[in-house]
């Protein structure tokens, strides 16, 4: 057999073993025979015996039906593989419930004609705006989580929302009411990003570039930053008319309704680029998760791969935060629930579940919000009070940080 | 082979490990031991690239640790710190396959797994492999993150106190295990070592550091004398001809 076949059964057999289907017993031997040939790359275990072929036959004839059961994959077990694929359909199912009922929902037209598909077209938009959020959330928490080591963390406590604030604020406070004007465009909209990325970038890279680079220290200026920030932009918010202090309070709390429809193309383009590289990168963000030490002996360049990470998840964050405002909890409740749900540290498959969370809490709320309580713009609000209660509680839960 | 020349590292004006050279020869289990502080944990991040130099070059198997790639150094050698605490539930097996990861970049080969599993048999944690680490106790932990670094099968292993938190009876397993990688697999092991009677015991070289210096360096039977050990602990040593061969009394 050549070199070349046996590369090619074997992997075919990694991803029948991802499929969660044992190899083909004939195949499976021939494979494991031909590699149990001299090693050049190193001693293998276990040793010298190992390069006779009629022992490594015989030997892996008798394993070959315990072997199957002997999978590494992310999911151990049969009852883990069908536990995960029952909570993905139905957090599918909800994901469709929830978009037909924000579709159907008080949509006076009957169901299929062409006045309901007209309504239900005007509100495609607030669900394109939850699936992005949704997205670059969910993304966002979950890796940063993995390369901070520490799942209380949330990525909007880096300083993005009290930027944001500070933006507006100051919009308001230089320029008037009309400030807030003058920052709808696209133009602008792309500027706001550029510079809660250009801030993260400067963050990251001057902390933790250096000799002594140490995330720790860069988490703590970070959050320290934040603080500052937001202390400027609350000194500002003093200082402004009644009237023009309301106007800016709306678009102080992460809203849906904030959105605009002229953001979205570009918007989905950057989340889809950022979220995609972090998605491509699953196998390291694993090996990330182990903490430095471990990452560095499996061959990893960590201080690179945590600063592409930490630069990816601040485009996802500022996407996020200039499309629809700061939305504290929603990460960290997201991300929290979808360890729980997924049980298994390969983010490949840890992704789609954070991400159809993270829709199922946003569209559900919006939904029950605006057709229950009519307060369409308050979905934040509730965010950040069921978030802070499930934070509190599963800190308390845990007992320990 | 790995090859210390002038390795240096300062913490501050007269603290500093270094500088040291040593040739730690190829095979068998070599002990590092020496009083706290000495810096023997310290030289062997140094050496496993965990932790940057002021001064010096480090060979491992030929390959200059400080600038050949992460990468490739993780095929020659590994390395298991002490503390190893993880924020993801994995269960042994998940653990030992991560092992693999130089070798399969994530995408586990029949190989692999058969690699894997032959690491957890070394180890007997076969009935346990299913298990999640957190409902393990140390012994067996410790066991995992062993079986883990072998499953990486480098010529060169690296070990900061493995035997740190284990009974007697799981020490001597470990250490026996250890023996049994180096005999058996013809693994170069490195081993940092609290108690100077493992090293004597297991290890086929000793290497005793103090105030961040090589004091000695020779096979159990050289180091293994009252007056050397005495200098090296700054306790006062007696070495006795035991039933099973040479023994430190420091009581």
């Amino acid at each position: 057999m050549t070199a070349h076949h046996t590369r090619t059964t074997s992997r075919l057999h990694a991803d029948a073993a991802e499929a969660g289907i044992a190899p083909a017993p004939d195949s499976a031997q021939a494979t494991r025979a031909s590699a149990a040939g001299p090693d050049p790359a190193g001693p293998g275990l276990p040793g010298p015996g190992h390069t006779d072929h009629e022992r490594a036959d015989r030997r892996s004839t008798d394993r070959r039906s315990a072997d199957r059961d002997r999978q590494s994959g992310p999911l151990p077990g049969r009852r883990a593989h069908k536990r995960y694929w029952l909570i993905f359909s139905a957090l599918c199912v909800l994901a469709a419930a929830f978009t037909f009922g924000s579709l159907a929902y008080d949509n006076p037209m009957p169901v299929g004609s062409r006045g309901f598909w007209l309504i239900a077209e005007m509100r495609t938009t607030n669900l394109v705006v939850i699936l992005i959020v949704a997205f670059c959330q969910a993304i966002a928490t979950v890796a940063f989580q993995t390369v901070t080591n520490n799942r209380i963390l949330t990525p909007s406590i880096m300083g993005f929302e009290s930027l944001y604030r500070l933006v507006q604020t100051g919009a308001v406070f230089f320029i008037g009411a009309t400030g807030l004007v003058a920052l709808t465009g696209l133009w602008q909209f792309l500027l706001q990003i550029v510079l809660m990325v250009a801030f993260a970038a400067a963050l990251y890279g001057w902390l933790l570039a250096g000799r002594s680079g140490n995330l720790q220290v860069t988490l703590l200026v970070g959050i320290v930053l934040g603080g500052g920030l937001g202390g400027l932009a609350t000194f500002m918010q003093r200082l402004l008319t009644p009237s023009e202090f309301d106007i800016l309070t709306a678009r102080l709390i992460g809203s849906i309704a904030n959105a605009d429809t002229s953001y979205l193309g570009v918007s989905i383009g950057l989340a889809g680029v950022a979220g995609g590289l972090l998605w491509a990168k699953a196998g390291t963000l694993n090996v990330l998760s182990l903490g430095r030490d471990t990452a560095v002996n499996l061959g990893i360049n960590h201080r690179r791969q945590l600063i592409i990470v930490l630069l990816l998840v601040s485009v996802l964050m500022a996407v996020s935060t200039a499309l629809v405002g700061p939305m504290t909890f929603l990460g960290f409740l997201v991300a929290m629930i979808a360890y729980q749900l997924a049980d298994t540290y390969d983010h490949r498959l840890v992704f789609p579940i954070a991400w159809l969370t993270g829709f199922v809490v946003l569209a559900g709320s919006h939904f029950v919000l605006k057709h229950v309580f009519y307060a369409e713009g308050a979905v934040g609000i509730i965010m950040e009070v069921v978030g802070g209660t499930f934070f509190l509680v599963y800190i308390l839960r845990k007992g320990r940080l | 082979m790995i090859t210390l020349s002038t390795v240096l590292r300062r913490y501050t004006s007269d603290v500093a490990i270094g500088p040291v050279d040593l040739e730690i020869p190829p095979g068998g289990i070599t002990a590092m031991v020496g009083p706290n502080g000495a810096g023997k944990s310290t030289l062997l991040t140094m050496i496993g690239r965990l932790m940057g130099m002021d001064a010096g070059t480090i060979t491992v198997g030929g390959l200059d640790v400080s600038n050949t790639p992460s990468k490739e150094l993780a095929k020659k050698m590994s390395i298991l710190r002490q503390e190893n605490h993880f924020i993801t539930r994995l269960t042994v097996r998940q653990l030992v396959g991560f092992g693999r990861y130089p070798h399969s970049q994530g995408r586990l080969t029949v190989d692999d797994e058969r690699r894997i599993s032959e690491a957890i048999d070394f180890l007997n944690l076969g009935d346990l492999e299913t298990r999640y680490l957190d409902e393990l106790s140390g012994g067996q932990r410790q066991r995992a993150y062993v079986a883990m670094v072998l499953a990486q099968d480098t010529e060169y292993v690296l070990l900061d106190e493995p035997l740190n938190n284990l009974d007697m009876q799981h020490s001597v397993q470990m250490m026996k295990h250890l023996k049994r990688a180096a005999v058996e697999l013809g693994r170069t092991i490195v081993i940092v070592l609290h108690d100077i009677n493992f090293a004597g015991h297991y290890a086929d070289h000793i290497c005793a550091l103090k105030h961040g210096e090589i004091v000695a360096f020779g096979t159990p039977q050289e180091i293994m004398a009252p007056d050397t050990l005495s200098s090296i602990f700054n306790t006062p040593i007696d070495v006795i001809d035991g039933p099973r061969g040479l023994l430190a009394c420091y009581y």
